[in-house]
């Protein structure tokens, strides 16, 4: 692998950007693998990483139905942040906050991670109150987090109204300095690029269409390029997880529904940090390019086809606009829609199954993109293992029996 | 955006409904019968299907009454509405956990199934 520099940059801008080699191999399907990861999104290229570094299982592949990090790895508004309320997720949102803060220099890629701030408003005495207890039980977990009162709102995100005539007057947030947003592909593309190092193969255009069980354990796959057979499948597939589920005879506690996101078109650096009000419903950062990146919340019914319904976005710059007058006269320049898979209790699953030999990894629902390398480290350790580590136990498909749900609904503010 | 045919009042547009999740899930007769893996089956579980799906709509801007509609959940096209308490009229696949579980391909009329993937 070439390894990206400056001095790289420097000589290929002067050979007129013509010596660029692909990254990775499009690889066929071999006959047998020691382990298949099913979806090449962030979590499933993030796994098979990990799997190769971390447990030297090399003979692996990414089978990916359609190409490399075209899911919501390619939709979502990349924010990231780790105060969450419970001790179960701190654990794994602040891991992989941890992660993401060295992972740009430990994949040699340029992921564009910024730590710019992310902002939780409160408007009212009971939202103040909920936050205040958020921060102090992540202080208690170890996680960053401070209170800011209206004036250091304020100053710290300019553009926010202020005004307290407002119909959902700003009263404070909760800020974490250590959260913000990366580039969503070049996070796809480094662990992938990083992992064929390592001898991953990544096959596309490769959807799987059954899987092989033999007296209650996994054996194989079935593919539209033929069939695979391995000991070990974990499906890393997002919004399609119910799909693979019901392939092993599963019912899964999930449902699939469309999340939209947009964005304007691109201006002058604004807002220096990610704002999300869970009152108003609204979360909005900028791009580098300088667009306005805005998140809707999901359509209330179930889908699988990519895209939602327009009151959705109504409402979304409804709410928008309540925080950011400023941006009235904006127009929007793309609009688009994810399969975000959603769990009763807003926290994912990383599980064994009744299937051996089966894995699975879902219900990230609306906000999974932040754990990306939290959660495929833990996948990895998962299969390689066949034991879940203490960061992935309580995410555990028995929960939903046992009652001992990780309930971040309230907790885990607007959808993202 | 849906244009949802009311079985009382036709076809509106989506803004007048409300979504109420899969259709057809029983309460269970016995509730002190059950066992933990029951409850969270009745409680937590769902088929989630991609293609034919039986699900509950309100009309909560018009007659603001409840009904059930079948929907391919991969392509979006609405295939028939009926009244609570009729059967679905098509069979539906995997309506009770441990039902034999139709093909969804087969159930699925000609004109309804356009061209998404299941
Ligand atoms: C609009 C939107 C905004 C979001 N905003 C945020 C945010 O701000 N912060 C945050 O933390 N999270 C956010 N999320 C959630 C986040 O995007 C997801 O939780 C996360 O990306 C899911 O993991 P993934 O990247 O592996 O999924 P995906 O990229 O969806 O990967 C799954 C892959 O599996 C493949 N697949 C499916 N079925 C098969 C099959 N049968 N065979 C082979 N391959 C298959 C798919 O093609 C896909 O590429 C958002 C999501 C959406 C839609
Ligand atoms: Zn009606």
């Amino acid at each position: 692998m070439t390894r990206y520099s400056f001095w790289s940059l420097l000589r290929e801008g002067l050979r007129g950007h013509d010596g660029w080699q692909p990254v990775w191999r499009e690889a066929e399907p071999k006959p047998a693998y020691d382990a298949v990861i099913i979806g090449g999104g962030g979590h499933g290229c993030a796994t098979a990483y990990y799997l190769a570094k971390e447990h030297g299982l090399t003979n692996i592949a990414i089978v990916e139905k359609g190409w490399l990090g075209g899911g919501n790895a390619a939709r979502n508004t990349t924010i990231i942040r780790s105060n969450y309320l419970y001790d179960a997720s701190a654990a794994i949102y602040d891991h992989a906050l941890q992660l993401w803060k060295g992972l740009g220099r430990e994949l040699n890629f340029n992921i564009m991670m910024s730590h710019r701030g992310v902002l939780n408003l409160a408007h009212d005495d009971n939202e103040m109150r909920q936050l205040k207890r958020r921060i102090e039980a992540n202080r208690l977990n170890g996680v960053e987090a401070e209170w800011l009162d209206a004036k250091q709102v304020a100053e710290y995100c300019p553009i926010i109204n202020m005004s307290p005539q407002s119909r959902y007057p700003v009263i404070g947030a909760s800020l974490q300095r250590s959260g913000g947003v990366n580039r969503h592909d070049a996070v796809v593309w480094a662990y992938a690029r990083a992992a064929h190092d390592l001898g991953v193969d990544i096959i596309q255009n490769c959807e799987v269409t059954g899987l092989k069980i033999e007296a209650g354990r996994i054996s194989g796959l079935e593919t539209n390029r033929g069939t695979i057979r391995t000991p070990k499948v974990a499906s890393v597939v997002a919004g399609h997880t119910s799909v693979i589920g019901a392939m092993a005879g599963l019912r899964l506690p999930i449902e699939s529904h469309p999340l939209q996101a947009l964005v304007s078109e691109p201006i002058k650096p604004v807002n220096p940090c990610v704002v999300m009000s869970n009152a108003v419903h609204a979360y909005c950062s900028q791009s580098d390019k300088g667009e306005l990146v805005i998140g809707a919340g999901i359509d209330a019914h179930l889908s699988y086809t990519q895209r939602g319904a327009f009151p959705v976005i109504e409402e979304e710059i409804a709410a928008v606009l309540e925080l950011f007058p400023i941006f009235s006269r904006l127009k929007l320049m793309r609009h688009w829609g994810g399969i975000v898979d959603i769990c009763p209790d807003a926290s994912p699953i990383i599980s064994k199954t009744p299937v051996k030999g089966f894995y699975l990894n879902g219900g990230w629902g609306t906000g999974g993109w932040k754990a990306t390398p939290a959660s495929g480290h833990a996948l990895a350790d998962l299969v390689a293992r066949d034991e879940p580590n203490a960061i992935a136990a309580p995410y555990s498909l028995e929960r939903f029996t046992t009652g001992k749900l990780v309930a971040e609904h309230g907790a885990a503010a607007v959808a993202h | 955006m849906f244009r949802i045919r009311c079985p009382y009042c036709g076809e509106r547009d989506q803004i007048e409904f409300g979504y109420g999740g899969e259709a057809h899930i029983a309460r269970p007769a016995d509730p002190d019968a059950l066992s933990d893996a029951q409850w969270a089956d009745y409680v937590f579980m769902r088929t989630n299907t991609k293609g034919l799906f039986a699900e509950r709509w309100v009309h909560s801007a018009g007659c603001r009454r409840w009904f059930n509609a079948l929907r391919d959940t991969a392509t979006d096209r609405f295939v028939a509405t009926y009244v609570i308490g009729e059967a679905p009229p098509l069979p539906v696949p995997q309506l009770v956990p441990g039902d034999q579980a139709p093909d969804p391909a087969e159930a699925i009329p000609e004109e309804a199934a356009g061209g998404g993937q299941r």
